[in-house]
């Protein structure tokens, strides 16, 4: 009501075609009610997960302040003693981050493609889709945990737990990548009487290179930190290193640990932002 | 043997009728347009003849060189070696605008060289010089080494043929190769199809969507009308009131607004088709 006085209010009302064009601005009612449905099922799920999730305890954060900045202060004196150590034990991180983006990238190809549903019939794209969602589905850590069981401790079962989830999650992205290509440069590649391997090589794969490399790049970025953590559960790198720190109360040894490893990231960050660009 | 033998092609997309029993013959070194408005079903033919659609399975075969393409709605084995020997031209020159023109061109190489090798990119010096050939045959050596999307759309369409080419096609199948570009570049690619077909003797089939182009370049020309053949016999004689007769209204699509009403000059040497007549 009010819309609509003030729209066409102070002057001659405005119409065209016999109607009045003020009605755009009526509120549309079923729209409404929706939006605050949305908004009203949201503020009930977050109060269904308060005391599950243990809020009720957010009074300790003022509460407990000064343990807080006790334990916060050891950390604003690093201890870079052992820096040699932690560094050789960051680039080993690096390099199992490293192997795990490079074998998870060659699997992807072959994957990726297979995901496609403009490359291949539903009877095969449907199960090795399901078969990257388990992979993906799957946290690194669980499955560093289970090849630490298998291959030992140590930084082989951090490549294997990074190759593994990030091939799940790089075969998504490539296939991605292929449903949107332009079909008519590999048109033209079958009609010269080519075999379908060909037409992937000719045809697909030059489309979409810039945008796997990107993918590949971004997720290497992602597998230095989730390496680090990996160090964790024995995985081998910086992460056990810091881990122990953390388990003997040497926190200014983590603490400087915690700043090689940010440094690194934003390293790593940096190098890839530069590189997709480059290739984009 | 080049000729082209469609017998009674339907071709349906969902439950519209885009072919409904075509049957045209096309002989060897001839170079034949394909005229119709809009929707009438010349590229689905264009796609049908070189297998990129199969027909509807109510019979009909296309044949080309006397070796079965497709028969009732099917895909023979052969496809895949037929489609090494015809070439075939996209209104939208259907490059891969990453790769080099050079390498654009010897895909064409990839029907008649072993699959390993191809697939590798592996091509010998030899099939790279007869690439060169071939782009220069066409008047566009000088690009070869630029990526495809670099080119003007006249320069694509002339590398596509160059690929043709390099297929050692004997037979080409050009969709509105000319229907995105501007006039001069028109001319130029309708120029080096005649050309091919002159000194290569190569059997050219083109879609054309004005008749223009047709009396110019084309002796004969088949002309389509909702999936049927309306007209086959020489250009010359689909004046500008035949087609009106034909098209009725759509006819002023076919027809450049300010084209004079110019019998078609038909090239010294080459006869008119014989088959003429389902007019």
């Amino acid at each position: 009501m009010s819309d609509r006085a003030s729209a066409s209010g102070g002057g001659a009302p405005l119409r065209h075609g016999g109607t009045d064009i003020a009605l755009q601005l009526k509120r549309d009612w079923g729209q409404t009610l929706s939006g605050a449905a949305i908004w009203i099922g949201l503020a009930a799920l977050l109060a269904w997960s308060w005391y599950p999730a243990e809020m009720d305890r957010w009074t300790y954060l003022i509460t407990d302040f000064d343990n807080m900045r006790q334990y916060g202060a050891e950390f604003t004196e690093p201890n870079f003693r052992d820096w040699d150590y932690y560094l050789r034990e960051m680039v080993v991180t690096v390099q199992i981050a490293l192997w795990g983006t490079i074998l998870a990238v060659a699997a992807a190809v072959p994957f990726g493609i297979l995901c496609s549903h403009n490359m291949v019939p539903w009877w095969v794209w449907q199960p090795v889709r399901r078969l990257m969602d388990a992979f993906r589905a799957i946290h690194e850590i669980v499955f560093a945990v289970l090849f630490v069981v298998a291959v030992g401790l140590g930084p082989f079962a951090g490549v294997m737990a990074l190759f593994i989830h990030t091939t799940g999650i790089l075969a998504k992205l490539f296939s991605e990548a292929v449903e949107a290509i332009d079909p008519h440069p590999v048109e033209g590649i079958r009609a010269t009487g080519a075999t379908k391997i060909e037409e992937v090589v000719f045809g697909v794969i030059p489309q979409v290179l810039p945008l796997w490399l990107s993918y590949a790049l971004y997720r290497f970025e992602s597998n230095v930190r989730s390496a680090t953590v990996l160090g964790v559960i024995g995985a081998g790198g910086i992460g056990q290193v810091l881990f122990e720190s953390i388990r003997g109360f040497y926190y200014p040894e983590a603490s400087a640990i915690l700043i090689i490893v940010i440094a690194t990231v934003v390293l790593t960050d940096l190098l890839s932002q530069r590189l997709r660009r480059l290739v984009t | 043997m080049s000729d082209i033998h469609v017998e009674q092609i339907t071709k349906t997309f969902g439950g519209q009728a885009a072919l409904k029993g075509v049957s045209v013959h096309v002989g060897t070194g001839e170079m034949v347009a394909l005229i119709g408005a809009s929707g009438s079903g010349k590229s689905t033919l264009i796609r049908t003849i070189s297998g990129l659609v199969s027909g509807d399975r109510t019979g009909g075969s296309v044949r080309i060189g006397g070796v079965v393409m497709q028969e009732n709605g099917r895909l023979s084995p052969q496809a895949k070696t037929i489609r090494g020997g015809v070439g075939v031209i996209f209104q939208q020159f259907n490059l891969v605008s990453r790769l080099s023109v050079l390498t654009n061109v010897l895909v064409g190489f990839l029907g008649q060289i072993p699959a390993l090798r191809g697939t590798f990119a592996l091509f010998t010096r030899e099939e790279k010089m007869k690439a060169l050939t071939a782009l220069d045959r066409v008047g566009i050596a000088h690009t070869a080494r630029r990526r495809a999307s670099t080119l003007s759309g006249g320069q694509q369409q002339r590398a596509a043929i160059a690929r043709a080419l390099v297929q050692n096609a004997q037979v080409i199948l050009a969709d509105e190769p000319i229907a995105s570009l501007d006039p001069a570049s028109a001319k130029k690619v309708m120029e080096t199809l005649a050309a091919i077909n002159r000194d290569e003797g190569i059997t050219i089939v083109v879609s054309l969507h004005q008749v223009e182009y047709a009396r110019r370049y084309c002796p004969r020309t088949i002309a389509l009308r909702d999936g049927m053949v309306a007209y086959d016999g020489p250009s010359a004689a689909l004046t500008n009131d035949f087609l009106r007769e034909l098209y009725g209204e759509a006819s002023e699509e076919l027809v450049l607004p300010d084209a004079p009403l110019r019998p078609a000059p038909v090239r010294e040497g080459i006869i008119a088709g014989p088959s003429l007549a389902t007019a």
